[in-house]
């Protein structure tokens, strides 16, 4: 909605950085990309526990269906080799495919879940992959947009 | 459900509130920093690298033999259709030149994708990352010692992970300082850390990595099949010839003849 894209605009404005929470990777199941699931203590008074295990259990779940290999990857890959990877300039690969769609889940999470709390999240892609970086802003102006005040008292309470 | 006219500022102002640190937006006016355009990526890049085609080319610095290697294959393969080609494909088959083409093309496709693309370059940590690790492990190691945080204390050079069941020590990396996935490494010729690094190639003038292998390992295998048909056929050709007029006569008149006819 407009109103929250002005009300982050707000938030990043009246809002100074006052921390950043990074969740690792969870090696426990081989090397392919998943996140670790463990609740930051530093999001305790900001953040309900489910909300934070479900994004991050749908970004594992994104990274797990990026590097599946399947039937239509198998063809991809063999359609690619046989034109010496040329096909790549006309067609995306299924990687590249889901990386938008978690680019587009991130922002929605952040519009509707993390900013109203003062939070962002940043896709792990521009960190390698490693983190998942949280940024918490404080509000400095608490009379200002009252979306940041009902998160202060607990949060959730629009949900 | 946020509609699509909703999403166009929202995506501005989250671009601009991650890079923030690195370099200004057009949004921030009435902050200290000049209103300066926003720097790409590549311009910005703390690597040794060099970008081409406004950052979609993406070499190490010294590309000098990588040239060579071009010069070597366009050469070899340019004198092989020339002079042998057109003796080939009466004699035996038009097939000749054909599949050399194809073999040449790619072998060039692979090579030049191979060197403009990203190795699987892992991007440094941002310096609030760093100094959260850090302060993670003085809190770790003061616990560890039971002494006071003092003075600075370098981070340790490991971290242990488990894997599979298995424990594996990750490296840290003090250039980037994060501490490296595992199969990573850093190399120092072009100073980054690059994902799953076989090696820094020189006649490709770029590392092999993650995201380049596959391209790498086709260029090999289609070079190392051009290498063999070049040479399959160019002895074909003097065998052939020889066999009409002689050895000597036959590398007489194949290529020593063509630069005299005109």
């Amino acid at each position: 909605m407009a109103s929250e894209a002005h009300d982050l605009q707000e938030l990043r404005r009246s809002a100074s950085l006052a921390t950043k929470v990074f969740v690792q990777r969870d090696y426990s199941d081989g090397t392919l990309c998943q996140f670790q699931t463990k609740f930051p203590l530093e999001l305790d008074s900001r953040l309900e526990r489910q909300l934070f295990e479900e994004t991050v259990k749908t970004l594992n779940g994104f990274y797990a269906e990026a590097e599946k290999i399947g039937g239509s990857s198998y063809l991809e890959g063999c359609l690619a080799c046989a034109t010496a990877y040329f096909i790549f300039l006309c067609m995306e690969t299924h990687y590249e495919k889901v990386l938008k769609k978690i680019a587009k889940y991130i922002q929605e999470q952040n519009e509707q879940v993390y900013a109203p709390r003062g939070l962002l999240l940043t896709d792990p892609v521009e960190r390698g992959m490693r983190v998942i970086e949280i940024s918490i802003y404080e509000d400095r102006c608490s009379s200002r947009s009252t979306s940041s005040r009902s998160s202060s008292s607990g949060g959730g309470g629009g949900r | 459900m946020t509609p699509g006219g909703g999403s166009g500022p929202m995506k501005d102002c989250e671009y601009s509130q991650i890079s923030t640190h690195s370099s200004s937006s057009p949004m921030e006016s009435p902050h200290k920093k000049k209103k300066a355009a926003p720097k790409r990526k590549w311009e910005v890049f703390p690597g040794r690298n060099k970008f081409f085609c406004n950052g979609r080319i993406m070499m190490a610095r010294q590309t000098g033999v990588f040239y060579l290697t071009l010069v070597l294959i366009l050469v070899t393969s340019g004198l092989f259709f020339a002079f042998d080609c057109p003796y080939l494909s009466e004699k035996i088959t038009p097939a000749i030149p054909a599949i050399g083409g194809i073999l040449f093309f790619f072998v060039m496709g692979t090579l030049l994708r191979t060197s403009f693309s990203d190795p699987g370059v892992l991007p440094r940590a941002t310096p609030d990352e760093a100094a959260d690790l850090e302060r993670q492990i003085g809190n770790t190691e003061d616990i560890a010692n039971g002494s006071s945080s003092g003075g600075y204390r370098p981070p340790p050079r490991t971290k242990e992970v488990i894997i599979n069941g298995q424990t594996v020590k990750l490296k840290y990396c003090f250039t980037c300082k994060i501490f490296r996935p595992p199969r990573a490494s850093h190399c120092s010729l072009c100073d980054n850390c690059v994902e799953r690094f076989d090696h820094h190639c020189p006649w490709v003038g770029n590392c092999v990595g993650k995201r380049n292998y596959r391209f790498f390992y086709m260029f090999i295998l289609s070079l190392s099949f051009l290498t063999v048909f070049i040479f399959a056929f160019v002895i074909t050709h003097i065998i052939l010839r020889s066999q009409q007029t002689g050895f000597l006569n036959a590398l007489k008149d194949s290529p020593a003849r063509y630069p005299f006819i005109k």
